[in-house]
């Protein structure tokens, strides 16, 4: 008798939601997220304009979408190059070991030790602040230590298993080993490794651009708008509450679905 | 004199444990010298911790051997192991799984491939409904019946069986054991049969090694083994199958 994955489905179910929604913000939004006085200034929630409006009279659920938008698409492409670059040092150190290992690893140990966000803005700016692109690579090289460090364990546990050594037996190379016959089998802890690094990489990107070397305007993210929402906290706490509230439901609708994953494939409900 | 598909010949072998730096070689097979001959099933026994496996790993070529040289007649010799649990990729079906060794060998098309697939799993008499099967829906006897079928897809002549069926409940070991013998005449195999289980070895195996502590002790025909054993060694072992 299965029992139900509530995680999961509750995880699915507001991911998607959201997903949804973001994806509708790229080419809809209530109002132009850019234009003044789409209503009255300092306008608290009402049906006209959901989360309000701020100083310059913008409609903040439009600018809010918009802005969810940059921040995800951010995520996403540090996650993936962190996710790609990290499983890559991880499956190669994980399956030959040796002096490979030993060297990327030290290597992935200094990273690590480091504050990432520190890190980050080292990084930055040693390029040029203020870019998109800057922003995802800086944050993407962050992110290469966990995932290689997650993967590198899965890597080495497969490396002695009895079908990994069948494979080699009946001549696969290395780099089938690695991508067809391994990897799949890291999904367990690949998976939920990727939702807790979406949301790192959603609340990095946030920090950064609260900082002020993010995302800078006329491009909103949600950490941008965060730190325009300080500034008018009692003018409008509706601007740093709704902006707030979508930063939270990200990451915590993607968390309920790494949870789910984690525990579908530990078999534990 | 019948031709051989297999020789070693005074082989020293062992593996590296260790941290970087300090590793230190154990040596596990000592002056290990013995031929497999074309067709017949050479059966290896020992107490678990003897090298057996090591020696297995040489001959495939897993650990290179320090002295000594491992001289393979047959192509591809192939394997199989003894927990049938881990022996499957668990996130492929049967059919990919068994295809495998053909998509890696290249020479095949599609067609051909799903051709030589079904008729492998009707040798290892195994249902077609199978193919789509992952391994956690089969059991373990039909999970060794796959291993084989993979191990023997590309037409190895030499397999090696690492305690096949050690793992294994004793009616499904004779069924299995029955497959090993009827496949050994249909596709002209010879096999390497380690084991721990003397009665196993008794019924399946032409000749004998007797293994202990990395050394051949005692090798000889199943009836010289098991009636007249000339070593003290294998007086133990046997009575101790009793």
């Amino acid at each position: 008798m299965k029992r139900r994955n509530g995680f999961l489905i509750a995880g699915l179910v507001l991911t998607c939601a959201l997903a949804a929604l973001i994806l509708l913000g790229f080419f809809w939004t209530p109002y132009d997220p850019n234009a003044m006085a789409a209503g009255p200034k300092f306008d608290g929630p009402s049906l006209a304009h959901w989360m309000g409006t701020d100083n310059f009279g913008r409609d903040i659920f439009s600018r809010v979408l918009k802005g969810a938008g940059a921040t995800a698409s951010i995520a996403l492409a540090t996650l993936a190059i962190g996710a790609v670059c990290g499983c890559l040092v991880g499956a190669l150190t994980g399956y030959f070991g040796g002096p490979v290992d030993e060297v990327l690893m030290r290597l992935n140990d200094a990273l690590t030790a480091f504050p990432s966000i520190l890190l980050a803005l080292v990084v930055i700016s040693l390029l040029e602040p203020g870019r998109k692109i800057n922003v995802i690579i800086a944050l993407g090289l962050v992110f290469i230590p966990s995932f290689a460090r997650v993967t590198r364990t899965a890597f080495a546990s497969l490396r002695d298993v009895n079908y990994i050594k069948s494979a080699r037996l009946m001549g696969a190379s290395s780099a089938r080993l690695l991508a067809v016959h391994m990897l799949p089998n890291t999904l367990p802890v690949l998976l939920p490794a990727l939702t807790i690094g979406f949301n790192n990489a959603v609340l990095a990107e946030a920090s950064m651009s609260f900082l002020g070397i993010g995302v800078t305007p006329p491009d909103a993210s949600l950490g941008y708008m965060l730190s325009e929402a300080q500034g008018m906290l009692f003018a409008a706490p509706w601007y740093a509450g709704g902006t707030g509230l979508v930063i939270v439901l990200m990451v915590f609708s993607v968390g309920l679905l790494g949870e789910g994953l984690r525990r579908r494939d530990k078999g534990v409900l | 004199m019948s031709e051989l598909v297999l020789s070693l010949d005074h082989v020293y072998s062992g593996y590296s444990d260790g941290p970087l730096g300090r590793r230190q070689r154990q040596e596990v097979l000592h002056d290990v010298t013995f031929d497999v001959r074309h067709g017949e099933i050479l059966g290896l026994v020992g107490e678990s911790g003897t090298g057996k496996s090591t020696l297995a790993r040489t001959i495939l070529g897993m650990v290179k051997p320090d002295r000594g040289t491992v001289t393979h007649y047959t192509k591809r010799p192939q394997m199989i192991f003894q927990d049938p649990y881990s022996s499957l990729n668990p996130f492929y079906s049967v059919e990919w799984t068994l295809e495998e060794p053909l998509r890696v060998y290249g020479k095949y098309d599609k067609a051909e491939r799903k051709r030589r697939v079904r008729e492998m799993l009707e040798r290892v008499e195994l249902p077609a409904e199978c193919l789509t099967a992952k391994p956690s829906e089969l059991s373990g006897g039909q999970r060794q019946r796959v291993s084989i079928a993979a191990a023997l897809i590309r037409r190895p002549r030499f397999l090696i069986a690492d305690e096949p069926v050690s793992a294994l409940d004793v009616t499904i070991q004779a069924q299995i054991l029955d497959l090993l013998r009827s496949l050994r005449r249909e596709l002209d195999l010879s096999y390497l049969f380690i084991s721990h289980d003397l009665n196993v070895v008794y019924q399946l195996c032409d000749r004998v090694l007797v293994m202990k502590s990395g050394r051949i002790v005692e090798q000889g025909t199943v009836d010289e083994i098991f009636d007249r054993p000339k070593e003290e060694y294998t007086k133990q072992l046997l009575a101790a199958a009793e």
